[in-house]
């Protein structure tokens, strides 16, 4: 079998694998995806007033939902890659990865199921997540098809990147406790990024801060493919960040998956 | 310390897993001080040792798990350093802690090696179906393994090893923590493995365990082989083998002191004990002998070494191991 087709192969195993739990234990991949929805419907509902105005200068919540959706939208991708990490924190400590390891397989495959798995988990939660942002107004209807497209391709490469970010952060850490504490920035970022408020809104001191984390740039470009807003340098800052992180994710990861396991 | 190597009664068969100067350490601490191994198509050999000996590392390595500091070493005719996937390719792992995926069925766990083995869709659900009955896990096969007993886990950790035919199997540990009835059925199933062929490399604590299985036993302590040879052979320098009589009537002591040979006396608790590797044919022979001079015992143990014994005479001159009375 040629190197290509047994990559293939293995790596399709490992990502059936992946998916079967996810099938079998749901549960996880949903309680990540509570934060995002309840925080969405929080800052709607319950702040909706003053955010609103403070974002357009009326009260029409249309405007802030619009707002907020794409933030939430990220936000998503940042609590649901939280799964991957405790998923490949527990696998690392099983028996069962030391006997991938002595097998004939291709052996990253281990890591590209997780990868690949999570990936597609974090579109499926933001189909979801999307879904309710659509259920309480949220319309991109100026949009074209083209830059649907390239929203859908941001938030398939931000998902890659914080996933490989999260894998790496599930490698080093030895147990699921560890690493989801260990996830936890990509938690929060979110919450001192552009998500909620606008940046030119926060304190001048933390405006930096906020402005080239990676969320902000992504979330700047994606409220931009979807509302027609102004993406500047975020989109190139965006994709930057998308391809530092997956870079950085992945040789970090596939560096402690190489190490002699103890 | 010096390595007692002993003759091998084996036969002549081209070995399949050699080790020279296998060394490895952990943080400047040494495990393994140059080990030498050589193992025979079709046997079975076991690495003996208490927890810590460094027996799993062994495995470890030779199984491509982790990597050797030095040493040359070479498994089913490759070269571990050179070419770690051939090794692969050849062996069957099952390690001391359970390789099984919980969250997934016994049968999923079946299919998941099937497919790892690049086998068609039909061989991997026939073999998985053969394996699940071989090992009595057609019941459970739907179940989540994570609601598995140890022994069913550990049966189906060996049922997945199975998968890809392997010849050279490595068995780590392969019945501590099982209860007798579970212990019985693994020996079992080993010695059907190495009807079928296999060469199986395996470790225990218990000596006993060695004895049933294995045609070579290695006893590893403090990083090294302290002696290797048949189970016979080991048994053989351990001195604490023996059989003890004991009489209630002194008069019976008495002659029965006189009829035997080479015998140590115990006056106060009238009881005789002598030298005996508890064999068949000593025990008839001391039999014989008592039975000649009319004499009969009111209680006879036999004595035979156990690991702590193979320990001490392996690895103290000048501790003499405890004596300890097994009735058998």
């Amino acid at each position: 079998m040629s190197t290509l087709s047994l990559t293939v192969r293995d790596s399709h195993t490992m990502l059936r694998r992946n998916l079967l739990h996810a099938r079998r234990y749901p549960s996880l991949t949903l309680n990540l995806l509570l934060s995002p929805v309840i925080l969405l419907l929080l800052f709607v509902y319950v702040f909706g007033d003053v955010m609103s105005a403070g974002i357009s200068g009326g009260a029409d919540r249309s405007d802030y939902i619009a707002y907020l959706v794409p933030g939430i939208l990220m936000m998503t991708i940042g609590s649901t890659v939280i799964g991957a990490a405790i998923s490949v924190s527990t696998d690392m400590s099983e028996g069962l990865i030391a006997r991938f390891r002595t097998m004939a397989i291709h052996r990253p495959s281990v890591l590209v199921g997780h990868v690949v798995g999570s990936v597609l988990k974090v579109l499926a939660s933001l189909l979801l997540v999307g879904a309710v942002g659509v259920a309480i107004g949220f319309r991109s209807t100026d949009a074209t098809a083209l830059e649907w497209l390239a929203a859908l391709g941001l938030l398939t490469l931000f998902s890659l990147a914080l996933t490989w970010i999260a894998v790496g952060m599930g490698m080093a850490s030895p147990n699921a406790e560890a690493a989801s504490n260990m996830a936890m920035p990509l938690i929060l970022l979110p919450l001192i990024s552009s998500a909620f408020i606008p940046v030119g809104t926060m304190p001048g001191w933390f405006q930096p801060i906020a402005e080239y984390q990676p969320f902000t740039p992504a979330i700047e470009t994606l409220r931009g493919l979807l509302l027609g807003t102004e993406i500047g340098h975020s989109g190139w800052l965006a994709v930057a960040w998308c391809l530092g992180l997956t870079a950085l994710g992945y040789r970090w990861s596939t560096a402690l998956f190489n190490r002699d396991p103890k | 310390m010096s390595t007692t190597t002993l003759a091998s009664s084996a036969g002549p068969a081209a070995p399949v897993i050699t080790a020279t100067g296998l060394t490895k350490s952990y943080d400047g601490r040494t495990v393994l001080d140059g080990i030498d191994l050589s193992i025979a198509e079709g046997s079975v050999f076991a690495l003996l040792g208490p927890n810590g000996a460094g027996k799993t590392t062994v495995v470890k390595i030779l199984s491509t798990l982790i990597g050797a500091d030095a040493g040359d070493l070479r498994v089913g005719g490759h070269d571990l350093a050179a070419d770690p996937q051939a090794v692969r390719a050849a062996i069957g792992v099952t390690g001391q802690f359970s390789a099984v995926d919980g969250l997934i069925t016994g049968e999923e766990n079946m299919l998941l090696m099937a497919d790892l083995h690049h086998l068609t869709r039909a061989r991997g659900r026939r073999t998985a179906a053969e394996l699940l009955a071989r090992f009595d896990l057609v019941d459970a096969a739907r179940k989540p393994v994570s609601t598995y007993s140890g022994g069913m886990k550990r049966r189906l950790d060996l049922a997945m090893t199975l998968v890809g035919d392997p010849r050279i199997i490595f068995l780590d540990e392969p019945t501590t923590g099982l209860d007798p009835r579970s212990r019985h059925s693994m020996w079992q199933i080993i010695r059907a493995l190495v009807a079928g062929g296999v060469t199986v490399f395996l470790t225990t604590q218990y000596l006993e365990e060695a004895d049933q299985l294995a045609d070579r036993v290695a006893v590893l302590h403090n990083g090294r082989i302290a002696a290797q040879g048949t189970p016979e052979e080991l048994k053989r320098l351990v001195p604490g083998g023996h059989v003890r009589l004991r009489f209630d009537d002194p008069a019976a002591y008495r002659s029965a002191a006189l009829a035997l040979d080479e015998v140590t006396r115990d006056d106060e608790g009238l009881s005789l004990r002598m030298p005996s590797d508890g064999s068949q044919r000593e025990l008839r022979s001391v039999l014989d002998r008592l039975d000649s001079a009319g004499i009969e015992a009111d209680e006879l143990t036999v004595h035979t070494p156990d690991l702590d014994d193979v320990f001490f005479a392996l690895t103290s001159s000048t501790h003499a191991p405890a004596s300890k009375e097994t009735a058998r």
